[in-house]
């Protein structure tokens, strides 16, 4: 798992991208068991506080859960996982969409586009 | 929760020079602490009173509670800028002599280390390269069980493989409520495990905040902060 974080915005939300968008995309599947915070926060080069708090934040928002004593899961919870897919969807859209009209293009031109290279 | 290292008001004078200007600060547990600062700043000196190797002028330091002296050495392991090991010995003698000196040394921790950098112990320190003397060194400072590491530029001289190397045994080998106090000009190499960074500045603290706020504040990394706080 490469982390790629970039170097001018802040860490854990960088962090919180990333492992929603491995729930999303079932590299985390429903569930599953979940690594350490040391395991994580040695596999992402990062200090563990910060992973913590990225955990924290993935458990506020009810993508993982934690059991006292067995550690940590991803959530089963498919609903949850549909609507964060529908989050980052709509946000990578969102972005496309600015760019395309940066360019000039129009809605149908962007669409015809969009066909052709899904 | 009381912190583990106070600094109140310390300076150093050198002469008619001042390296530390009544500074002070406060450590708390389970934090990595970036102390960054050009050149000449003052870093090695802070380090080195914190460290009881140079007496300040003035102001007061103490860890745990403790003035510096046997109790707060006990607890802080410490790496120096430079190499003070007898270069003719054997790293297990080297080893062996942790151990016998300093109570919380882990012996099995460091052979661990030791195995996972695929360096002998029966090799002796002259005939090892400066990059893996210094992986020698960071693994006896980092092989005892203590509340606060210090450690004064401890990726220097070693490649950028190696540098991984280190950062990763840093924050997987020290315990959760311990602390680590780190100097160096590396800052884009480090700043992924820092926590906070204390800027220091002509002898003064300029800054001192966590990581994350200085991104979400200023919008840039700590490193490009420091390039514009210290351009010359």
């Amino acid at each position: 798992m490469s982390w790629n974080l970039s170097s001018d915005r802040p860490i854990f939300v960088q962090l919180v991208e990333h492992i929603e968008f491995d729930i999303v995309s079932g590299t985390l599947p429903p569930g599953g068991r979940f690594p350490s915070v040391r395991e994580l926060a040695s596999d992402a080069s990062v200090n563990p506080n910060t992973m913590q708090r990225a955990l924290s934040e993935l458990e506020r928002k009810g993508l993982l859960r934690t059991e006292r004593t067995s550690g940590r899961f991803v959530t089963d919870d498919e609903n949850a996982i549909t609507s964060l897919k529908k989050e980052l969807a709509s946000s990578g859209v969102d972005g496309f969409v600015g760019q395309m009209k940066q360019l000039g293009l129009a809605k149908d031109e962007v669409l015809e586009l969009v066909s052709e290279k899904y | 929760m009381s912190s583990l290292l106070s600094v109140s008001d310390l300076t150093k004078k050198y002469g008619a020079k001042t390296a530390l200007d009544g500074i002070s600060f406060e450590l708390e547990g389970g934090h990595i602490t970036g102390l960054l600062g050009p050149n000449g700043s003052g870093k090695t000196t802070l380090i080195k009173i914190i460290c009881g190797l140079l007496q300040p002028t003035s102001g007061t330091v103490t860890v745990k509670g403790n003035r510096v002296g046997v109790e707060s050495k006990k607890v802080i392991s410490y790496l120096p800028d430079t190499t003070y090991l007898d270069p003719s010995q054997r790293v297990q003698d080297i080893i062996w002599y942790f151990s016998d000196f300093y109570e919380d040394f882990d012996t099995s921790r460091a052979y661990d280390m030791l195995s996972k950098l695929g360096i002998n112990a029966k090799d002796r320190l002259k005939t090892m390269s400066k990059g893996t003397r210094e992986k020698v060194q960071l693994i006896l400072v980092m092989s005892r069980r203590a509340d606060l590491y210090i450690l004064d530029e401890p990726i220097a001289g070693v490649d950028p493989a190696a540098r991984d190397y280190i950062l990763n045994t840093i924050i997987t080998n020290y315990d959760e409520n311990a602390s680590i106090l780190l100097s160096t000009h590396l800052i884009s190499d480090v700043e992924n495990i820092l926590d906070q960074v204390i800027f220091l500045k002509e002898g003064s603290i300029v800054r001192y905040s966590t990581v994350d706020e200085i991104r979400s504040e200023e919008g840039k990394s700590v490193d490009s902060l420091f390039r514009e706080v210290f351009k010359c």
